[in-house]
């Protein structure tokens, strides 16, 4: 039931716990309980909303950062990466195999606002090596799901 | 000029279908669930070998039987489904569709005269095929109290000297019947038993969700005497890309072969190249469209319950047929009203065989808002119903 139930959650976190239930064919009990374990041991992590927010009238810059950097003794990569995630306009910090370390993404009100961050505290921690910001323009799909169409059912209605 | 047309075409029921798609097209708003094809697209990758072929210039004939390539792709899969070998350069032919194969297939083994047992209710093509192919059709009711499954029993009393070829089409379109492995071995005795062929169209073999699908070939005995008919429209959500295929004994496929040479050539280029891709890489994206049909299908089997509409539990393809006998109309009756009142549409279980009166077939290849949607208007309409019948 696990990984069914992940996948349809990851989708529709909203979805009422009877109707759960009845589309993977169990009890409504074994479902609330197993997404109690699931979030007791940390793999449910939080129930987000997607939100595009440019068809809002709220002003948003989002940008992804390659940031290379010096991995300390003893610490690997952890210990900057925390330092960098502590920030709360950063949205995500993976740690990327590759020509770069750390792959930051960020928010911010303004392209100043997000340059000012690069510059005055990414770029001035100790062991970053180098940075390259790259501003997102237009979000095309995100988490799954297409954001700039409509699914349209283009079927015959009637059909054998 | 006199006597224009074929009698044989002219005599030829219409699809029962036709006249149902007709209303439900003059109505721009109707909710439907009463498509015969997956929601899904294509999976991007398939789609995506298909376009590189027309980007390769690959625009021309292929052999009449289909791509080497394909065929050997179709053979691979037959033996990890169903543990069944096939001579990819013999036995297997690429088809316009599965219905297609039901066509030429009728045409290469039948003779005048010849008895084809088809159990109804069932896809729509396979009684007119048998007809224009010179067979009398024979038709075999099946019950609901048997979930829609054909008996041996059924299928002795059916049986006469004239009888050449049954036609077994599950998991069943429209009531999503299976046939389980026990299922098969008891009729698979009297087809051995009455030395008789058959015709087997699995197409919705992926689509089945209590075991895995069982093929009628792989019991003793059945290979050497079935048509395994399969396509790629349900299992890779590519029906309009119309190809599907036959496997058979060889001295069957040369005959088919020749009219399928004759009347089509080849299949779709563009589709065949698509469909080695699905083949091969294309069993993920089935198991995630049946986890979907799936989750569906308990929806709808709760819901109806829940409005207590008789209906036993269908375990194959993505229709399940409700019984309607409780509210005193014809399936027919019933669905206009449906249509009429709520414009939610459903196809009368006529459509697939007199048989089918009492029944409606629902689809659940719709994504879970637009069913929800009409199983709200439908359980409606139902409470509507038979507050009238206790007010009379």
């Amino acid at each position: 039931m696990r990984e069914e139930l992940l996948a349809i959650i990851e989708r529709n976190s909203r979805i009422d716990l009877k109707e759960l239930a009845v589309i993977l064919g169990a009890e409504e009990i074994d479902v609330v309980n197993e997404l109690q374990a699931l979030e007791e041991e940390g793999i449910i992590c939080g129930y987000h909303t997607m939100i595009d927010w440019e068809k809002t009238s709220i002003e948003k810059v989002s940008a992804l950062i390659e940031v290379r950097v010096t991995p300390q003794r003893g610490q690997g990569f952890d210990n900057i990466a925390e330092r960098i995630y502590k920030y709360p306009e950063v949205t995500s910090v993976y740690l990327i195999s590759g020509g770069y370390d750390l792959l930051v993404s960020l928010e911010g009100k303004s392209l100043k606002e997000i340059s000012g961050f690069v510059s005055d505290k990414l770029s001035t921690l100790d062991s970053v090596l180098s940075t390259a910001t790259h501003f997102i323009l237009k979000k095309y799909k995100d988490h799954g799901t297409i954001l700039t169409k409509k699914y349209e059912d283009t079927r015959e209605k009637v059909t054998p | 000029m006199k006597d224009m047309l074929s009698k044989q075409a002219v005599s030829l029921k219409p699809s029962g279908i036709r006249k149902f798609f007709d209303l439900v097209s003059e109505m721009d708003d109707a909710i439907s669930l009463g498509v015969g094809e997956p929601d899904f697209d294509t999976p991007w990758h398939i789609r995506d070998e298909g376009i590189y072929s027309l980007e390769k210039g690959r625009t021309f004939y292929t052999s009449n039987a289909g791509l080497k390539e394909l065929k050997e792709e179709i053979c691979k899969y037959t033996e990890r489904k169903q543990g069944v070998t096939y001579d990819p350069a013999h036995e297997v032919l690429v088809t316009v569709g599965g219905s297609e194969a039901i066509d030429i297939g009728m045409r290469a083994v039948l003779n005048p005269g010849d008895e084809v047992l088809i159990p109804q209710p069932s896809f729509v093509s396979y009684e007119p095929c048998a007809i224009m192919a010179g067979g009398v059709p024979v038709i075999i009711e099946l019950k609901a109290e048997n979930e829609f499954r054909l008996t041996a029993q059924e299928l002795e009393n059916a049986i006469t000297d004239k009888t050449k070829l049954l036609v077994l089409p599950f998991p069943n379109n429209p009531t999503g019947a299976i046939m389980e492995k026990k299922d098969l071995e008891e009729i698979a005795a009297v087809i051995r038993k009455h030395d008789i062929l058959v015709m087997s169209d699995e197409i919705y073999a992926e689509l089945t969700y209590k075991e895995k699908h069982v093929s009628i070939t792989e019991i003793e005995g059945m290979q050497e005497r079935t048509i395994l008919i399969n396509g790629f429209s349900k299992a890779f959500a590519m029906t309009g890309w119309r190809l599907g295929y036959a496997c058979g004994p060889r001295v069957i496929l040369e005959q088919m072969l020749k009219l399928h040479q004759f009347a089509i050539m080849c299949a779709p280029t563009t589709s065949q190249y698509a469909a080695v891709e699905a083949l091969k890489n294309g069993d993920d994206d089935v198991a995630e469209m049946r986890t979907a049909y799936n989750q569906r299908r308990r929806y709808l089997m709760n819901a109806f319950r829940e409005m207590k509409l008789e209906c036993f539990e269908p375990f194959g393809a993505f229709y399940i047929f409700p019984c309607i006998k409780e509210f005193g109309m014809t399936s027919e009756e019933f669905a206009e009203r449906l249509l009429a009142e709520e414009k939610v549409a459903v196809v009368p279980g006529t459509a697939f065989g007199d048989c089918g009166e009492g029944f409606l077939r629902i689809s659940y290849a719709y994504s879970m808002d637009n069913l929800k949607l009409a199983i709200g208007k439908i359980g409606e309409f139902i409470e509507r119903i038979r507050q009238q019948e206790k007010k009379r």
